[in-house]
């Protein structure tokens, strides 16, 4: 046997990405439920003749055989299991609002193999939910960045002061001081969202659908604000795809 | 390393997109030993490219003039305008020979990830040609994967107000496949799509 046969595993994953490899190759960023983030090549992809179909497009849920590469893995064998990207491009704002789940996925998941399953759930439940258009897009988008900032140590502070702990709703939130802040602890500069907002946040954190669905527009409008600058304030860097996210096409 | 002239052109070669360091060292080499005559018609033809070819005006196709050989043609019908992503698509479609209305060439597809939105692609100018009134059909012919599909809806959401016949290219299986290799994706797409024998 040869000493140094490739690996072979197998591993179902979300396809986060695509970027053109050569004549016909790809390279996909995958988020793999037991090995973390992975980029491996799919040979010959973009051939109408490929094995692989529309299997490795962005936000399908694949079951896949790879072969570990020294620094790429490469794709030998993809099945369906749920493919969400004909139901969410036929939509612009849904696929505006996966795009940025993608990219934050990415974003959260800096070393390659690296499991990452909460995240990996969260991903695949959002493009689901954003598929059945069960909510708004720029809804089932917050909740997700909340709920990933959680799973990644970043969840803003809502029921408590984020500097000193003391329990309770106050009304200011500070972006660098990670969330809701108490007359005492309040730097200068902090946001002092609408009640409504802070109610909201909480709702897309802990999953009461029923009473984000019954928020105002205005109200959405701030919570998406505050969460970007809170998620990008974390990354230490911005998200291309966030502004790009078309929330006047929101309808689900 | 090689020295001087040798390794800047290695260094030119390897610059270009599929191109890797072995691939530019063997076309080096060959550049090294062919003919000069070979040599300065490659030279003069890099240089030309650079010199004359434009974007056409109207459709964005690449062109040698302010207007590109399918914009200045008189028998091809004003009333259909075909979208594509890129200049080659055009030629793709062009070998069918079946299309006889004008192209616009959006430059890309709206791809969020890499930063492109609809304003980074010519979106606008389109929108121009259709305010004329002379166009009554709109055919998008975007990659028929997940920018492409997306960049398509986000023109039929844009372009429905105008009350053109907006079209989409059909997408199905492949001539020559077997049916149970299709994807789900495909093999809806053709049931949608199917037609009466």
């Amino acid at each position: 046997m040869p000493a140094f046969r490739n690996r072979l595993y197998r591993d179902d994953a979300v396809v986060l990405r695509n970027q053109k490899l050569g004549e016909a190759d790809r390279i996909v960023t995958l988020l793999t439920r037991r090995h973390g983030r992975v980029r491996a090549v799919a040979r010959g992809v973009r051939r109408t003749s490929s094995k692989f179909g529309a299997r490795l497009e962005p936000f399908g849920h694949v079951d896949l055989q790879l072969v570990e590469g020294r620094s790429l893995h490469s794709i030998s064998q993809a099945e369906s299991i749920r493919l969400y990207g004909g139901r969410i491009t036929g939509h612009y704002g849904r696929y505006t609002a996966a795009s940025a789940i993608a990219e934050t996925a990415e974003r959260l998941t800096p070393i390659e193999h690296e499991p990452a399953q909460t995240l990996f759930q969260l991903t695949l439940g959002a493009l689901r939910a954003l598929a059945a258009g069960e909510h708004t897009p720029g809804l089932i988008l917050d909740a997700y960045l909340l709920r990933a900032m959680g799973s990644a140590g970043w969840a803003p502070a809502l029921t408590e002061c984020a500097v000193c702990g003391e329990p309770g709703r106050y009304g200011a939130f500070s972006v660098p001081a990670g969330g809701c802040v108490c007359p005492h602890c309040r730097p200068a500069g902090s946001a002092r969202p609408s009640p409504a907002s802070l109610e909201l946040m909480i709702a897309l954190t802990n999953g009461d659908w029923k009473a984000a669905d019954a928020s105002e527009t205005s109200t959405r409008r701030e919570v998406s604000g505050l969460v970007a600058a809170h998620l990008q304030w974390h990354l230490e860097r911005e998200l291309r795809s966030l502004p790009l996210v078309d929330r006047a096409m929101e309808q689900a | 390393m090689y020295e001087g002239a040798i390794q800047d052109l290695i260094d030119e070669l390897g610059r270009l997109p599929g191109i890797g360091p072995k691939s530019a060292q063997r076309i080096a080499f060959h550049i090294l030993s062919a003919d000069p005559a070979d040599v300065t018609r490659l030279a003069q033809a890099l240089q030309r490219v650079k010199e004359q070819v434009r974007f056409c005006s109207v459709c964005f196709n690449v062109a040698e003039q302010e207007q590109c050989r399918i914009c200045r043609d008189p028998r091809r019908t004003d009333e259909i305008i075909c979208v594509v992503e890129e200049p080659k698509d055009v030629i793709a479609i062009e070998r069918t020979g079946e299309f006889r209305g004008r192209y616009h060439v959006l430059g890309g597809a709206i791809n969020p990830l890499e930063g492109i939105g609809p304003d980074n692609l010519r979106i606008r100018e389109l929108m121009e040609r259709l305010q004329a009134g002379t166009v009554k059909e709109l055919i998008l012919a975007t990659d028929p994967n997940t920018e492409g599909e997306a960049t398509a809806t986000y023109l039929a959401l844009m372009v429905k107000p105008m009350g053109l016949t907006v079209t989409r290219l059909a997408s199905g299986l492949p001539v020559g496949g077997d049916l149970e290799y299709a994807d789900e994706i495909t093999l809806g797409r053709a049931f949608e799509g199917r037609r009466a024998v």
